[in-house]
Order: structure tokens, then C-alpha cells, then sequence
């Protein structure tokens, strides 16, 4: 069967973008495979781990659940939007400082959901965190840091 | 992924257009959380998604000058739990929503996708039938309307006909003097299908006694189960020891459960008991 080819507008991370993708695309593919965006990691691929939560107009989604196709008009941010350069966010700094990572594959999808947390309730308690954060899995196991880093990054301190 | 197209829908006519057209291997495609996995791991034969969520109809939350509610099919579950007038009037869809996935699910899952997924387990079905939701089906003849209770027929599998798809979820204002409640057993806290899940409406006359009441009870049968007989239990009569045990016998006894990695018969049954006799106390105290 011919590959059908569709093109996409969307704004990531606050960009204009156009691309080509295949109709059967996931978001998480047109990132990685096709505009080079490759901190959405796949993990599981049917949206039980969170590896690939990216930010679609205003809300987190496994992106490995949305078809690119969807993402027409769109504004999509991805961990590759956090930092200004070298300038990383209060939270990217708290995940260095709490070594909120080991092998770091689920870290981008901790970064964007908990950013995500932050905007929308900038004093989480540490079951808010944990609840919202929920559908993030670390395989390393590190939840205690991370949520550390959240509360850290949130202003709070962190024993 | 298999080769599956996708169009985007622009009005309820469009949808059952390109529903027919594409005949059997055509989906409707609101959040994708269920259908998406299905395509992707072969587990349904899709060919086509065809995106309803910019019909306005479909993703939208109207409230009723009388109290009612509706609720397109679409409507992503953040936006359910998110709503004040729903918080209020409706909090079992709260908890519903708010237990459907994690956050970035309910970021896309809708509560018309979680019925017309039709699993036995789904967290959304036993708080629609407790609210005596209408489902409307819009499709190749017209409209009709089911009652929620009605629309699924075994695991995965559901009334809707070729061509047709589910539009919205009514509810009626909830009487004077109701509350409901939805729970659900699973071993963690947050992030998993049911073991067991029940849900109570009920509503109390100024006496105390119960005046009416609705209880449902998911994942011990092929599909969500509403118990009349755990309803009959409750009515004409103050709540009692008695009588929420009654009730709760009634949900063991309507409970024919499958042993699965989830959880064993034996299990099942008794959790259909415990939840029902807790939400029918949590359902009278949102009552009160």
C-alpha cells in the first residue's frame, strides 16, 4: 500500500512548524522521526509510562497516543523547550541537584508533566505530586528524588 | 502501526458520512487512549480514524437551566473535573475522571470513548448508569437515544451499528436531596484497571428514609451491571446496617465474575459487596 503523506502545521515550542509525515504517524514519531526532536523517549508505546508526555495546547499527553495528523493547529512543547540555552529551568536545576535521575530515559517525561504541575498549582503538596505524576514510571526507581525535585523546584523544603 | 487514515470530521452529518463510507474498519477517534493502542497493536482492524473532536457538539459541557447536563462524547475527562457546575452538582463523575489513567491521559480521555470501548472494567460506566445518562447515537438513519445501561453487550462490544457514533451523555438534574458516589479497588493507588468498581446514587426524603437509589457494579461481568435489586434493598426505608447489607448481598449475588491476573472470583464478589456498601454510605453522605 502506498505510504500517504500529509503535512502538518503546528507551533512547537513556540515555532511555526511544517512537516511531512506519514498518516499513520504518531506525534511521538513526526517528533523523533521527523523533525529531529528526540527527548520524547518511547517506552511502553501504549500510554502506561509517560516517556514521551509532551505539552498539547496547554495539557500533558502521552504523545505516543496522538496521531501527528491531529496536531494540525496545534501548540505543542516538548522537554527541548524548557531551558533558554544553557539556562535550564528552577526544575531542571532541582532534578540535577536531587539527582532526580539515573539512567535518565523517563526524565523528559518527568520534566514536562511536572512543569506542567507547577504552572497549574505552583504549591503542590507531596501527594498532589505524586498523584499527578502518577502515569510517569522511572524503571531505576527513583520517585523519592524526584518528588523531592519537584518540591524543591516548587520552593519548598525538601528534607 | 497499521495503515490507518485519518479524517477530521466537521460535522455530525461529515462523521457519519466518513463512518459509512469507510465501512468496517472505520473508528471514531475522540482521545485515542484505547483506540490508538488498538490500531497500533492490531487487537481491532482499523483502517480509518475519523476525528470527531471539532464538532462542537461533541466536545462541548452544557448545563440546563433546570439542572441537567450534557456532555459531548469527546469531552477530554480534565475538562469534566475541571468544570465548577460539575464539581458541584455531579462530583461521581469527579471521581470518575479523575481516576480514568494518569494526568496525561485524562488530558485526551473522554468519557463517551471510555463507554464506547465497552470494557467491563471501565471506570466512567457505573457512575452514567447511576446518573441514568442517555447516550446519543447519531447515525446513517437519524438519532436515536439509549440508556446507558443498555449500550454495552459484552467486553468490547457495544449496540452501535455501522455508521453510527456516539455524540454526547445527558443526565438529568440531580433531585433535591441526592448524592452518588463512584469507587474503585485496584492494588495501587492511582494508574490501573479495576479489580472491582461500584457506584450508589441515591436519595433521601427529609425523614432520612431512602426515596430512590441506583446501584452498579463493573469488572464482575461481561459488562457494567445495574443491580435493581440492591436498589430495592435501600428504598422506603431509613439507611440501616440492615439494609446496606441487603444491598451489598444483592451486588455479591448479581456479581458473576472471571479469575483473571487482576483478581480471583472470590475476590471479586466480595469487592462487590464492600464497594457497594461504601458508596451507598459516601452517596448518603454527599446526600445529606
Amino acid at each position: 500500500m502506498a505510504t500517504e503523506h500529509i503535512v502538518v502545521n503546528c507551533t512547537i515550542n513556540g515555532e511555526s512548524q511544517t512537516f511531512l509525515a506519514n498518516e499513520r504517524d504518531s506525534l511521538l514519531e513526526a517528533l523523533r522521526d521527523r523533525i529531529g526532536l528526540t527527548g520524547a523517549k518511547e517506552g511502553c508505546n501504549n500510554g502506561n509510562c509517560g516517556a514521551c508526555c509532551v505539552n498539547m495546547d496547554g495539557r500533558i499527553v502521552n504523545s505516543c497516543l496522538v496521531m501527528a495528523a491531529e496536531c494540525e493547529g496545534a501548540e505543542i512543547r516538548t522537554v527541548e523547550g524548557l531551558a533558554m540555552g544553557d539556562q535550564l529551568t528552577p526544575l531542571q536545576n532541582a532534578f540535577l541537584e536531587q539527582a532526580a535521575l539515573q539512567c535518565g530515559i523517563c526524565t523528559p517525561g518527568f520534566l514536562v508533566a511536572a512543569e506542567s504541575l507547577l504552572e497549574q498549582n505552583p504549591d503542590p503538596s507531596e501527594h498532589e505530586i505524586r498523584y499527578w505524576l502518577a502515569g510517569n514510571l522511572c524503571r531505576c526507581t527513583g520517585y523519592d528524588k524526584i518528588i523531592k525535585a519537584v518540591q524543591q523546584a516548587a520552593g519548598q523544603s525538601v528534607v | 502501526m497499521q495503515a490507518v487514515k485519518y479524517a477530521r470530521a466537521e460535522s455530525v452529518e461529515d462523521a457519519v458520512r466518513l463512518l459509512q463510507e469507510g465501512g468496517d474498519g472505520a473508528r471514531p477517534l475522540a482521545g485515542g487512549t484505547d483506540v490508538i493502542v488498538q490500531a497500533r497493536e492490531r487487537t481491532r482492524d482499523i483502517d480509518l480514524f475519523v476525528d470527531i473532536k471539532h464538532i462542537p457538539e461533541v466536545v462541548d459541557i452544557q448545563h440546563g437551566a433546570d439542572g441537567s447536563l450534557t456532555i459531548g462524547a469527546a469531552t477530554p475527562c480534565y475538562q469534566i473535573y475541571g468544570d465548577d457546575t460539575i464539581a458541584e452538582r455531579f462530583p461521581i463523575l469527579v471521581d470518575s475522571c479523575s481516576l480514568i489513567g494518569g494526568t496525561a491521559i485524562q488530558g485526551r480521555a473522554s468519557l463517551g470513548g471510555n463507554l464506547c470501548n465497552s470494557s467491563p472494567a471501565a471506570d466512567g460506566i457505573p457512575s452514567l448508569i447511576v446518573l441514568e445518562a442517555q447516550v446519543e447515537i447519531a447515525g446513517p438513519n437519524g438519532r436515536r437515544t439509549v440508556a446507558v445501561e443498555d449500550f454495552c453487550t459484552s467486553p468490547g462490544r457495544n449496540v452501535l451499528g455501522s455508521g453510527e457514533f456516539v455524540v454526547s451523555l445527558s443526565f438529568p438534574a440531580p433531585a433535591e436531596g441526592s448524592g452518588a458516589r463512584f469507587l474503585r479497588f485496584i492494588p495501587r493507588n492511582e494508574m490501573d484497571i479495576a479489580v472491582t468498581n461500584a457506584a450508589t446514587q441515591l436519595r433521601l426524603n427529609g425523614d432520612g428514609s431512602v426515596a430512590w437509589a441506583r446501584v452498579a457494579i463493573g469488572a464482575v461481568a461481561p459488562t457494567p451491571l445495574l443491580v435493581s435489586e440492591a436498589a430495592e434493598a435501600l428504598v422506603g426505608q431509613p439507611l440501616s446496617e440492615d439494609s446496606i447489607a441487603a444491598a451489598a448481598a444483592a451486588s455479591r449475588a448479581a456479581a458473576s465474575p472471571i479469575d483473571d491476573m487482576r483478581g480471583s472470583i472470590r475476590q471479586r464478589v466480595h469487592l462487590a459487596g464492600v464497594l457497594t456498601e461504601r458508596t451507598i454510605r459516601q452517596a448518603a453522605e454527599r446526600a445529606a
